[in-house]
């Protein structure tokens, strides 16, 4: 093959010129002494033959180059002779080429760090085999409009056996266990699964094995599988793990097994997974919804198909159990699950870069451009004695792509920075963290991205090169550059400052949002205010008051510490998404329709709770001493994952409850709530009849960005839940206050773990990490942009003034005014400006729709937005231009014409 | 491709050298000697040509070269005709003969 033949040779004249120039001399010397022994033998005297050879065979050195040129050192030698050359000339332009330089390792260098993160959580696959064919089945509950509602055990097992899409499903719920037994008692994050959870994920252990069937039922044999994490940290990686008791709660549960690292299912923090073990109650009731599914398609199969199967799956259930009306399938693709909240971002990041280099790209076409037209006199001399059009485009071309591999090379090293600053300050549960690197895919994106980009920007002045008549410039460079160069330059100058704005735009509505959502009153004060969890386990506890008395005493004691100005606790601060939750009914207005039944939290609290919180008490009263009872009151619908309470006898005392301002709105609009009644579940449900005693002020508990939802609490005295959370009112800093909590915790009984334990302010933080991320790399973009466009704009407009210097003396010494100039300068740079910022305007307006779910209370097209940024853009537009034209005038006219 | 518009002076050099290399492989040297001994010594090949000549049509993949041991037990650079220049030389020969042939009728007319 031909090509390959060429190929080799121009390997081979690069490896070296001097083997190839060898062996053309060496095939010539041959012909010679052959031609030379010929002439000889024809008669000719040896010295004579000799000359006649040498004569005959010519000019060696002129075959020789020849030669070299066929067998392929031609093409590589002047490649390597355009890359010293570009490397001289642009040393001999620091200023030029720092600029150069700088521009573009901030473009490159921020799309190769935007990129880690969309390759690390868009494109690496997840760890699981063929993970494509893993779905979240989720329920949708119209009556509180979630779509992403849990699963009853009944419904999960009519999914499981009647569909045909699906190789198999698993149920599965994070829970959590206290682990005594050597060392320190350590609350840990697990998971209750079904046993095939590991098949469907198609994840084997490492040690020992996981749970079967047999075992996921109550009664069993209690068995446990550990991450690799756990088991290196307690159990010091030791084979003979496998096979051991540990006290998990109080229950003797045997390890069995150890899954690989990395193995983390379904969130970062499971450190354990034991069988789901489903009572006979669970494996009835349809009403408790308690339990997560994923399954695994089949090959080939949908999750359109998938989605249609559990549908008619569904269509089945809700015909025998009308009182499950309203709740329908929504089937996701499991990457999409996790990666699927924050993709919008990411693209609009993407975006975002990518704009930031084409300004990065148009700002050094702009510096190329007005380079060459001072290049043009050297460009024409080198074609006027004998260098082709294309040897002198592919010349200028090295230039910017040796421009664009050096870029891209310091590009890399701002990436390593960035990114390391990104992830920083990446919020803890953006998915697949883990996978976020500065990876070969990485490093190839940043090469290509280097190459194209310095064609790209190489393009323009090279092309306006081969279509310029180099007679024609010799005689012109003289006098000025070329109308085609300057309209050039200044579409280039518009285009930067429209790309500027967009991303301004952006990042304005960014800020805008970020603004609105720390302004938003979460209706407690979260300074200085420590929590952590407590939960109490084991048979000491089983008895209600042991609980109650425990929490009492922790209260006492901690609110005797120095430092402390008070102590509390709740089910739980921050709700989930999904919190447990359940219906409930109001005495004397009968059940609600199945469809407008609503759901609320129910959270048990010690007294304190309201006050050491600040939430305000809009009527009535908190909860106080009087609020006691001397048994277990009937809990709400069981909460899988804590104990059971022994059986429930009636009522005889009086069970109270607080109520939050939105559901006294909602349910009694113009009544007075205090004093009505409402129990959990339907009216003929087992539970108590609740005296709402009191109204509290709203608090946003799942989140700035939350919409309130009707909210009820409880009496931990009445409702004594055995894991609380703690809120700690300190004087000092909240973070320094664990050890203390530790003391005390241990204290009351040794065998009680702290889970957690920090400030809520930094978990507020938390929750707007991701959006204070987005925000905060928008507007480093967004500004990133508006300084290289106001660079941009100044570059040309200075040398436009450079190169009208002779007109503009020329029209002052014929008596223009210095205003008259000013005017002339800047129309022409405004003119373009404001064209560029215009056309930003109106595509910024047409892109920001695809941020709206990134936005917080301030819509994609806001005008005070849009004008802020229209102003500023016009500000820096105005100074770019400005600066430069004030030059103009200040140009002593004598000088620059005798120049 | 076959180019049968070159300039026909290079033209016909390389149609004589593809030629000669049709009846095998020859270095440099040997092809100059044939060419000279088939046109009865009337075709007098210039070195200066023929080189230049025989690195072209390698870069166009006609000929190929590699180093062999020549009849005297002498290091020689071959050269051979590859398939490209099979046809090539089939084009040109067939383009020469139409050329030549119209040339005669004229100068026979």
């Amino acid at each position: 093959m031909a090509i390959f033949r060429v190929l080799r040779d121009r390997l081979r004249a690069l490896t070296g010129r001097a083997r190839v120039e060898r062996e053309i001399d060496s095939e010539l010397r041959d012909h010679e002494d052959r031609l030379a022994e010929r002439l000889e033998r024809e008669g000719l005297a040896p010295e004579a033959a000799r000359r006649e050879a040498h004569r005959r065979l010519g000019d060696a050195v002129r075959l020789r180059e020849a030669a070299y040129d066929v067998r392929g050192g031609g093409f590589v030698e002047s490649l390597m002779h355009d890359v010293r050359y570009g490397w001289r000339t642009l040393r001999r332009n620091p200023g030029f080429t720092l600029a150069a330089l700088l521009t573009l390792a901030l473009g490159i260098g921020a799309n190769s760090a935007i990129f880690s993160v969309a390759s690390g959580v868009l494109l690496r696959p997840l760890p699981y085999p063929d993970p494509n064919r893993l779905a979240m089945v989720w329920m949708t509950n119209s009556r509180i409009n979630l779509i992403e509602d849990w699963h009853s055990f009944p419904n999960y097992w009519d999914y499981r056996s009647q569909n045909s899409t699906f190789d198999d499903l698993a149920v599965f719920n994070g829970t959590s266990r206290t682990v005594t037994d050597e060392g320190d008692p350590d609350r840990l994050i697990g998971a209750h699964s079904s046993a095939h959870l590991f098949d469907i994920l198609g994840v084997r252990p490492i040690r020992g094995r996981v749970y079967i069937e047999a075992e996921d039922r109550p009664g069993a044999n209690r068995v446990v599988v550990l991450s690799h994490g756990l088991w290196q940290r307690r159990f010091g990686g030791r084979d003979d793990a496998i096979g051991k008791r540990i006290q998990l709660s109080g229950v003797s549960t045997e390890i069995i097994g150890v899954m690989p690292d990395g193995f983390a299912f379904p969130t970062r923090e499971t450190e354990f997974w034991i069988p789901t073990a489903p009572s006979d109650g669970n494996r009835q009731n349809r009403g408790s919804l308690w339990l997560q599914v994923i399954g695994r398609v089949k090959t080939g199969v949908t999750v359109a198909q998938a989605q249609a199967d559990l549908e008619r799956v569904n269509a089945g259930i809700l015909e025998r159990f009308p009182q499950q009306k309203g709740y329908g399938i929504y089937v996701r693709n499991y990457r999409d699950q996790i990666v699927g909240d924050v993709r919008p971002a990411i693209l609009v990041l993407v975006g975002a870069v990518g704009f930031v280099l084409l300004i990065a790209c148009t700002n050094v076409a702009n510096l190329l451009l007005s380079r060459s037209a001072t290049r043009e006199r050297e460009l024409a001399l080198r074609a006027a004695i004998g260098a082709g059009r294309g040897r002198l485009v592919r010349q200028l071309l090295t230039e910017s792509v040796l421009l664009g591999a050096i870029g891209g090379a310091a590009g890399l090293g701002l990436a390593w920075i960035g990114l390391h600053a990104i992830l920083g300050s990446a919020p803890p549960d953006l998915p697949r963290l883990d996978a976020i690197a500065l990876d070969g895919r990485v490093l190839a994106f940043t090469v290509v991205l280097s190459l194209v980009t310095g064609l790209l920007f190489g393009l323009v002045p090279a092309l306006q090169l081969a279509r310029a008549n180099p007679g024609e410039t010799l005689k012109d460079a003289a006098r000025g550059s070329s109308g085609l160069g300057r309209s050039l330059r200044r579409g280039l100058v518009a285009l930067e400052m429209a790309l500027a704005v967009v991303l301004l735009v952006g990042a304005g509505l960014m800020l805008r949002s970020f603004d609105r959502l720390q302004r938003v009153d979460l209706g407690f004060r979260a300074d200085h205010l420590f929590t952590a969890r407590v939960g109490l386990w084991g048979q000491r506890y089983q008895p209600a008051q042991a609980r109650v008395d425990f929490f009492a005493q922790l209260m006492d004691r901690l609110a005797a510490q120095p430092g402390v100005a008070g102590a509390a606790g709740v089910g739980t601060v921050f709700l989930s998404e999904t919190p447990n939750s359940t219906n409930f009914s109001i005495e004397g207005r009968g059940d609600f329709p199945p469809e407008q039944a609503v759901e609320v939290p129910v959270d048990s609290v010690t007294p304190d709770y309201f006050r050491v919180m600040n939430i305000p008490l809009r009527r009535g009263r908190l909860f106080d001493s009087r609020d006691r009872r001397d048994f277990p009151p009937p809990a709400p619908p069981p909460i899988p994952g804590s104990p059971a309470g022994p059986p429930v006898p009636p009522p005889d005392f009086n069970a109270v409850v607080i109520i939050n301002e939105t559901m006294a709105k909602m349910f009694w609009k113009d009544e007075d709530p205090l004093g009505k009644r409402i129990k959990y579940g339907q009216q003929n449900s087992q539970g108590p009849w609740m005296t709402i005693v009191g109204v509290v002020a709203d608090t946003r508990r799942t989140g700035y960005d939350a919409v309130v939802r009707p909210e009820t609490y409880l009496p931990h005295a009445q409702s004594p839940d055995s894991g609380l959370t703690l809120v700690i009112r300190t004087q000092n800093d909240p973070a320094a206050f664990l050890p203390s909590l530790r003391s005390v915790v241990r204290g009351i009984d040794p065998g009680i773990a702290v889970q957690g334990g920090r400030a809520i302010e930094a978990e507020l933080v938390e929750m707007t990490a991701q959006r204070r991320l987005n925000t905060m790399l928008l507007t480093v973009f967004g500004v990133c942009a508006a300084l290289l466009a106001a660079i941009g704009i100044y570059g040309v407009i200075a040398y436009s003034v450079q190169q009208r210097t002779r007109e503009l003396s020329v029209r002052m010494a014929l008596g223009a005014s210095a205003r008259g100039i000013l005017g002339l300068v800047l129309r022409e740079g405004l003119s373009t400006s404001l064209l560029g910022l215009a056309i930003g305007l109106a595509a910024a307006f047409a892109l920001s729709r695809s941020m709206a779910s990134m936005l917080y209370d301030v819509p994609p097209g806001d005008p005070v937005t849009f004008a802020t940024i229209a102003g500023i853009a016009a500000l820096v537009a105005l100074l770019a231009n400005l600066v430069p034209a004030l030059r103009a005038i200040r140009v002593d006219p004598v000088q620059a014409l005798r120049q | 491709m076959p180019n049968t518009n070159a300039d026909q002076l290079h033209g016909t050099l390389d149609m004589l050298v593809l030629k000669t290399l049709h009846a095998g492989p020859q270095h440099g040297y040997g092809i100059a000697v044939r060419l000279q001994q088939r046109s009865a010594d009337v075709l007098q090949v210039e070195e200066g040509s023929l080189y230049p000549a025989l690195y072209r049509m390698e870069q166009r993949g006609w000929i190929d070269s590699e180093w062999g041991v020549s009849d005297n037990n002498r290091r020689a650079r071959f050269y051979r005709l590859t398939r490209a220049g099979r046809r090539q030389l089939e084009a040109e020969t067939e383009s020469w003969r139409r050329l030549s042939g119209a040339v005669a009728r004229i100068l026979e007319a």
